[in-house]
């Protein structure tokens, strides 16, 4: 059993499409070789995490992209881009760092994709449809894809987005196939754990701890989880874990009920994640005790929505007006798309008037526009806080979005309750 | 004693040196550090551990789709492991070896064992990966 191409395909992979065509080909029929898949099959959308990580044999890989001719097949958005080309100045961003990061998204343009310049692209523009077969990278926006959107992706890694974008082709395996997004651990949420305001994240911690790679199936998710809620729970299982989809049942799409997560499956075996597991979560993402002083927080991992935004508004207006101001820099990281509809919406003066710092299209661990010497940082992010240790070199407190204003005004972690 | 292991190469080449072993997942993303090679995961069993030019035996990939890009940057710096040993196909590491081959012409080779297999491997472990997959394990003997 090879890879079957069609003719079509194959005239790719001998070049007659063009040069970026024939390399982006064989590197998706390479993967299709690792993977096992035996032919195949096209994509209707890509969005493309390859743009992110800046580093010169990423510019290296782009650019000969680009002198080959290359121009995305579908329709390509982009993830976060390495620098906040709106602000760096002012973010104190060093200069050739900023020319050298330009030079790397103006590569990603040429080749035709959309400047969304976003980690949450599912709450910008073109998410996908039910059902609809993209290729997709960023690990948080992958599982958000497959499990709340219901869109079919795998995990693409680097380059084989972009890869996927120039062809329209990944290999027919995986997530794209019905067999393979059924449910095969089954996950019963218990206990009285919903109340804690970074509940979700100390969940998808968990989760990701104990599912690794598999697909579970949620039990016992208030029907009330926010989009929000499902971001936050789905962007810290693929820090900790490399969860591509979850179904959390009666809330997701395919999860209308248990038996159609399981869609026939016996699970291999049934988890109960109660307060004892979300406490153990809490215990391993905290590296900062209550009342330790703090350096920065930092929001918007993956970037924040209008939605989070108003929450945050919600928790400086419920302290007092007049005093409200941060005694620590204070980031949050977001798309144009979710600050133009900040900036129309009049919660811009009470952010302003806190100290909150807006961080447009790019990463905090990629865009170093948190000062160096900060060692102290809360956030409300499983994500942030999974990798911010090692990308920060920071001790890190996790909590709900108003901990983190409360924190802020008294420049050391506190708490809600 | 010696020892040969069947292992699936899912980029083929071949590799000698002493092997790294490590009993947890990596996300190579904020888990290694392409400038020096070293282990930047502090939840990781082997934080600290220098790995390149050393074949780097870990159960999988996890985390971030970015492992291609962090692997890419090694091969470049001369930073990556000789080789890669797995008990589970990621394919995102897969992927940063073909890339590199692409770009570079030089990939570090893939292979994936079974777990049983994994287990039997040992730090300090002198190894020789073929083409073909297999892993031949010589182990003490002074060594």
């Amino acid at each position: 059993m090879g890879l079957r191409l069609s003719r079509e395909e194959q005239a790719m992979l001998e070049g007659e499409r063009g040069e970026a065509v024939r390399l982006a080909m064989s590197v998706v029929a390479r993967m299709a070789e690792v993977c096992g898949a035996e032919e195949l099959m096209p994509i209707e959308q890509a969005h493309i995490d390859a743009c992110t990580v800046f580093t010169p044999s990423a510019l290296e890989f782009v650019e000969r992209l680009v002198a080959l001719g290359g121009k995305v097949a579908v329709p390509t958005t982009l993830n976060a881009s390495p620098l906040d080309a709106t602000n760096w100045h002012r973010l104190g961003v060093g200069e050739d760092y900023a020319a050298s990061a330009s030079r790397f998204m103006d590569a990603y343009l040429a080749l035709g994709c959309i400047p969304t310049w976003t980690c949450a692209p599912y709450q910008g523009y073109l998410a996908p449809r039910f059902g609809q077969q993209v290729a997709w990278g960023e690990s948080n926006a992958v599982v958000y894809a497959n499990s709340v959107l219901g869109a079919r992706t795998n995990r693409y890694g680097d380059f084989m987005d972009i890869c996927a974008a120039l062809t329209g082709r990944v290999p027919r395996w995986g997530l794209h196939l019905d067999r393979n997004r059924r449910a095969t651990v089954v996950v019963e949420v218990s206990g009285q754990v919903v109340g804690d305001p970074a509940f979700y994240p100390l969940l998808g911690h968990a989760l990701g701890l104990r599912v690794g790679d598999a697909v579970p199936a949620i039990v016992g998710l208030p029907g009330t989880a926010t989009t929000d809620d499902l971001k936050a729970l789905g962007a810290a299982a693929a820090s900790s874990g490399a969860v591509a989809m979850f179904h959390a049942v009666g809330i997701t799409p395919e999860a209308p009920s248990l038996e159609a997560a399981l869609g026939g499956n016996t699970p291999s075996r049934t988890i109960t994640i109660g307060p004892e597991e979300i406490d153990a979560a809490r215990r391993d993402l905290n590296t900062l005790g209550e009342g330790e002083p703090l350096d920065a927080v930092v929001l918007g991992c993956p970037h924040l929505s209008f939605e989070e935004f108003r929450r945050l508004a919600q928790a400086i207006e419920a302290h007092d007006h007049d005093s409200a101001h941060t005694r620590v820099p204070f980031f949050v990281f977001t798309s144009r798309q979710s600050h133009a509809l900040v900036a129309a919406s009049g919660l811009a003066d009470v952010l302003e008037g806190f100290g909150v710092q807006v961080v447009l299209d790019t990463c905090p661990f990629q865009c170093r526009v948190v000062p160096a010497g900060v060692s102290a940082v809360m956030t409300n992010s499983g994500k942030c806080g999974y990798y911010a240790p090692a990308e920060l070199g920071v001790k890190v407190a996790l909590g709900g979005i108003g901990e983190c204003v409360k924190s802020a005004i008294e420049g050391k972690v506190a708490r809600e309750r | 004693m010696k020892a040969r292991l069947e292992g699936r190469a899912v980029v083929a080449g071949s590799a000698v040196g002493r092997v790294v072993v490590a009993r947890k997942p990596l996300s190579l993303w904020g888990g290694l550090d392409p400038a020096t090679g070293r282990i930047a995961d502090p939840h990781h069993d082997r934080f600290g551990e220098g790995v390149a030019g050393r074949i780097f035996a870990f159960p999988t990939g996890k985390g971030s789709s970015t492992a291609s890009a962090v692997l890419l940057e090694c091969v470049r710096l001369g930073t990556a492991p000789a080789a890669i040993i797995n008990s589970s196909l990621d394919p995102i590491i897969a992927l940063g070896a073909i890339v590199a081959g692409e770009l570079y012409g030089k990939a570090p080779p893939v292979v994936v064992v079974s777990e049983e297999a994994f287990a039997s491997l040992a730090d300090g472990d002198q190894v020789a990966i073929s083409p073909d997959g297999t892993v031949e394990i010589t182990r003490g003997e002074g060594g």
